[in-house]
């Protein structure tokens, strides 16, 4: 009688208070059926790797605007790695440059959606891909 | 069981994944638990339910951190509807308590209502005994009051607390009938806000004729979560009914009802599993109620034939 | 009767137009009619609703000349990296002839954490400069007189202490504080709905701001002391409508919160600026920026009893939309922009900053700031938009665009006052739910290609990566932690010590207006982070909820 439901940690690291996109994304993946932890802002990795644990989400998705991604989507993944959750998929948002999206994804973030991404495209990827 | 060892020596892991295992119903879980249930029955149970926008989660947070203070370890257990459209939900309950995520004697855990209304508060109460079996002192389930799922939630717990806000008008009217007779301490939060005194008096209006409410009258206390305000106050009442649960026997005698209830509550789900999978899914059930729509038959020989068949297997 | 016969041709327009318009599906449901007309206009007052320039109810603008006097402040939002590299460009703006610099923070600053914050990590100098303590100010405006310059600067939850740091520069250059000029954003209630870099929780964070109304009334009387933003409200996804009302329902609670704190209306209203979003639909944009004012002119005169002239006066900042910027096909920005200055320019704004090109991606470089800059030059000097005050008054389709937001913001502002005002609203989460619907459903139609936005829904194209962005390594934050460092070992420690036990004492008295106490602290030397940690003690800190 299993009833598996994708479980995602919406969550923004760093300080940038630009949530408009974390919401819209967050809204999409519950009409999607998925159930979407949301955290708000200013969330450490500390922070994020640890409600991602304690929730045992599928799905850890990050949006960041500030230009502080380099920093600390990679260190998110390896935090999470380090607590045992390698099967967790990890994407990211935000205001990034293309030039840094190859880095990131070396670093285990598994996609980069950049501004003007349908939702719909974060859905499909979530789907495709959650373990 | 592996996961199960590793949830009893402190994974917090393990105690993750066992609760989604619970939570989704994986073919595991009644391992998971039959294991596990020889360490429950230790941790004390608090329940917290009030109306939307009463302040719950912060209340929560806030009380929490007195705990935690006092050295115990807490668990929270969030729980928010799911959207019946999409069976998708946003659970935002952690958002007031971002502090105590990263606190080593704290484990928050939403849950989404999943549609599914009586099999809620089993779920809900399987996983508040994973929590109690990985050893928290305290565990808190948290939710919304405006349903009879939510108010069976809440009986899982030893002592419930019900949060109520001055001025929301009818609301309390309409939380007044399922919520307010299972409350054993009451919060009015954000006690600055017009109206307090209003609702504090009706409230004790509602305590005055309720005659199960001679042995424990139950307090009412004026909190500001968001300053802190009040909150120690409330603790202290929080442990005297706990206190007086304890000394009076209470405690004993709610929770050997809750075990009868929850036998029966599972028992009654597998037979109702049953008549779903062998009998109301066959042809010939299918047949006898054509037979009612024909008027060849009735209901009533119907349930007695297939209940007969039921016991008889 | 005139109106008949108006009617009965109308009648016939749209008859002939419905069978042309049944072939183009995609273009029959656009929220505006196809015509406006006299019809739309019955009532109409032109002295009662508009008025001239300069004169009550300001709809066609705050000053009689506008743009055949003097055009626009042309302030370009600038600031990254350390003091000192910020210092070179505002030395760089000023030598070109501005006479308005605008400073951007990164947002350690913007929340108080010093650069050697944990909660730094990653953000030193990112989206502006960091400021830590009296030294990096000292740096940051180097060689600039701050006697003759006028500065902005883009700083809310802390702005007493920003301030505090320019009064005090300016001490150090001879400049009496009676003499400094320049705004303060100061909006803590939009960072709640919309911006999100609070710190302290909405009493303790309107009793700073009253506090410095106050200062400021008596001792720096040339700062705007507030700018009331529409601008995030906006880029959050709110509709314009939503723009106005929640702006002018914040702008009320602060002249509520000080005349609660007892001062008199015209003694601080003529202080209070604006700051709105230039949006892309341009007839739409002007008749909100015109509507916005008659709408505040009423509410100061009518609701407050403002006596002053100035206390009516819709001043306002614009900037063009940033969330309007597309990834895709950069250089459309360029139009967009374009098109954005030429409604913020129509509409009568007091000041512009245009985005850059480039800045979906990144922070603008040199030379694309440069296009935006000449942008304004262009639309100020060669379009003929800035030749004519109000240049769309009488348009009958903005003129009933003007009346529809005034009365759509209007019905807002009634339903935020009957839950108790703006604070309360935003408590309750109303006002962020209302801006999240918005977003969600413009989302939701660019999704289904109900709204195109070109090059993101259509008319793509393949594209290489944009080459040549702005990057700011970490290197910044390291240097800029140690040099902090420093600060502290070298400052008169027992001097701090006791500037900050005063303030603490001054925060937990209601009475005390804590603005003296924060120019205190921040001549000692106390770091910006070490002051708001004494404030987070007393006053806590803000913490959102889910609104969704």
């Amino acid at each position: 009688m299993a009833e598996k439901r994708i479980r995602v940690l919406v969550a923004k690291p760093g300080l940038d208070g630009h949530d408009r996109g974390a919401k819209v994304v967050a809204r999409a993946l519950r009409d999607a059926g998925f159930e979407v932890i949301y955290t708000g802002l200013r969330q450490t990795p500390e922070q994020i790797v640890e409600a991602a644990l304690q929730e045992d989400v599928n799905v850890v998705a990050l949006s960041l605007l500030s230009g502080a991604h380099n920093t600390l989507f990679p260190k998110i993944v390896d935090m999470l790695h380090e607590k045992g959750m390698n099967d967790v998929l990890v994407i990211g948002g935000g205001v990034i440059p293309d030039a840094d999206i190859p880095g990131l994804e070396k670093a285990g973030i598994a996609a980069v959606f950049t501004p003007g991404t349908p939702t719909s495209d974060v859905v499909d990827f979530i789907k495709k891909n959650v373990k | 069981m592996d996961l199960v060892k590793e949830l009893l020596n402190g994974s917090r892991l393990a105690l993750a994944r066992a609760i989604t295992a619970v939570e989704s119903e994986y073919d595991e879980a009644i391992d998971i638990m039959k294991a596990i249930y020889p360490k429950t029955g230790r941790a004390r149970i608090l329940g917290i339910t009030g109306a939307p926008g009463a302040g719950k989660s912060t209340l929560t947070d806030k009380l929490v951190k007195q705990y935690v203070k006092a050295g115990k370890k807490v668990g929270i257990v969030a729980v928010d509807p799911t959207s019946p459209f999409s069976g998708g939900a946003i659970l935002g309950d952690r958002i007031r308590m971002n502090d105590l995520a990263t606190n080593e004697n704290v484990f928050i855990r939403s849950m989404g209502t999943r549609g599914s209304l009586g099999g809620l508060s089993k779920k809900s109460s399987d996983v508040v005994k994973l929590m109690d079996a990985f050893g928290m002192d305290l565990i808190i389930i948290e939710t919304v009051g405006v349903g009879q799922s939510e108010v069976d939630i809440v009986k899982n717990a030893d002592s419930t607390l019900v949060v109520l806000v001055p001025g929301l008008g009818d609301d309390i009217q309409a939380i007044k009938a399922g919520i307010l007779e299972i409350g054993d301490v009451f919060a009015i939060n954000k006690a600055d806000r017009d109206g307090c005194d209003k609702l504090n008096v009706e409230i004790e209006m509602m305590l005055d004729l309720d005659s199960r409410k001679l042995a424990w009258r139950p307090p009412i206390k004026r909190t500001i979560a968001s300053q802190d305000v009040g909150v120690e106050e409330l603790v202290e009442s929080l442990d005297d009914h706990f206190e007086y649960l304890e000394d009076s026997g209470e405690l004993q005698k709610r929770r050997a009802e809750r075990t009868r209830d929850e036998i029966i509550a599972m028992i009654n789900e597998q037979i109702g599993r049953y008549i779903a999978d062998k009998i109301v899914s066959s042809d010939s059930f299918a047949e006898q109620v054509e037979a009612v729509n024909r008027r060849e038959s009735d209901p009533y020989s119907v349930v007695f034939n297939v209940t007969d068949k039921v016991l008889k297997a | 009767m005139a109106n008949d016969s108006l009617k009965n041709k109308l009648a016939e327009y749209e008859a002939v137009c419905e069978k042309t318009i049944a072939k183009f599906p995609e273009r029959k449901n656009l929220a505006h009619k196809r015509l406006y007309t006299p019809l739309d206009l019955e009532g109409f007052d032109y002295e009662k609703d508009l008025g001239f320039p300069g004169e009550y109810p300001y709809t066609r603008g705050v000053q009689p000349t506008m743009y055949r006097s003097r055009f626009w402040t042309m302030r370009m939002y600038a600031g990254f990296s350390t003091a000192e590299e910020s210092n070179k460009r505002y030395r760089y703006l000023i030598e070109s002839g501005a006479t308005g610099l605008s400073c951007a923070f990164d947002l350690p600053t913007q929340i108080g954490y010093d650069s050697d914050d944990a909660m730094a990590e990653g953000e030193v100098g990112k989206v502006g400069v960091a400021i830590d303590s009296l030294a990096d100010m000292e740096i940051l405006f180097k060689g600039i007189d701050l006697g003759k310059v006028s500065t902005s600067m883009t700083i809310n939850a802390p702005a007493s202490i920003l301030l505090a740091m320019y009064i005090a520069v300016g001490e150090k250059q001879g400049v009496p504080s009676t003499e400094l000029r320049g705004t303060i954003q100061n909006d803590i209630l939009k960072e709640y709905a919309a911006r999100g870099t609070y710190i302290f929780p909405p009493k303790p964070s309107m009793r700073l701001i009253t506090n410095i109304f106050e200062y400021c009334s008596q001792n720096v009387p040339k700062w705007n002391t507030i700018s009331i933003s529409g601008y995030h409200i906006r880029e959050a996804g709110s509709t314009a409508a939503q723009e106005i009302a929640f702006t002018i329902a914040d702008g009320i609670a602060y002249v509520e919160a000080a005349l609660k704190a007892g001062l008199d209306v015209d003694t601080f209203a003529g202080r209070l600026s604006f700051f709105w979003n230039a949006h892309n639909n341009v007839l739409e944009e002007v008749a909100k920026f015109r509507a916005s004012r008659r709408l505040w002119a009423n509410i100061m005169k009518d609701r407050f009893g403002a006596k002053n002239p100035k206390s009516m006066k819709l001043r306002f900042h614009t900037q063009t939309a940033g969330s309007m910027l597309t990834a895709q096909q950069v250089d459309n920005n360029i139009v967009r922009v374009a098109l954005q200055t030429a409604a913020a320019v129509m509409g009568g704004t007091q000041s512009l900053h245009t985005n850059s090109r480039d800045e979906a991606l990144a922070l603008p470089t040199e030379a694309s700031v440069q296009v935006a800059l000449r942008t304004q030059q262009i639309v100020a000097y060669e379009s003929g938009l800035a030749d004519v005050v109000d240049p769309l008054g009488g348009s009958y389709y903005v003129e009933a665009m003007t009346n529809a937001l005034y009365d759509e913001a209007m019905t807002y502002i009634k339903k935020i006052d009957e839950m108790g005002g703006a604070v309360e609203a935003i408590e309750k989460g109303y006002i962020q739910k209302e801006i999240q619907d918005s977003a969600y459903k413009w989302q939701m139609e660019v999704e289904s290609g109900l709204r195109t936005i070109v090059g993101v829904n259509k008319f793509q194209v393949e594209e290489p990566p944009v080459k040549g962005l702005l990057k700011i390594d970490n290197s910044v934050g390291v240097k800029q932690a140690k040099k902090t460092q420093e600060v502290r070992a070298n400052r008169d420690q027992a001097a701090v010590d006791a500037a900050l036990k005063a303030l603490k004492a001054g925060a937990q008295d209601e009475n005390v207006n804590l603005m003296p106490l924060i120019l205190d602290a921040v001549r000692t030397y106390a770091t910006l982070g070490e002051i708001c940690n004494v404030l987070r003690e007393v006053f806590g800190e803000y913490k959102a909820h889910s609104t969704l």
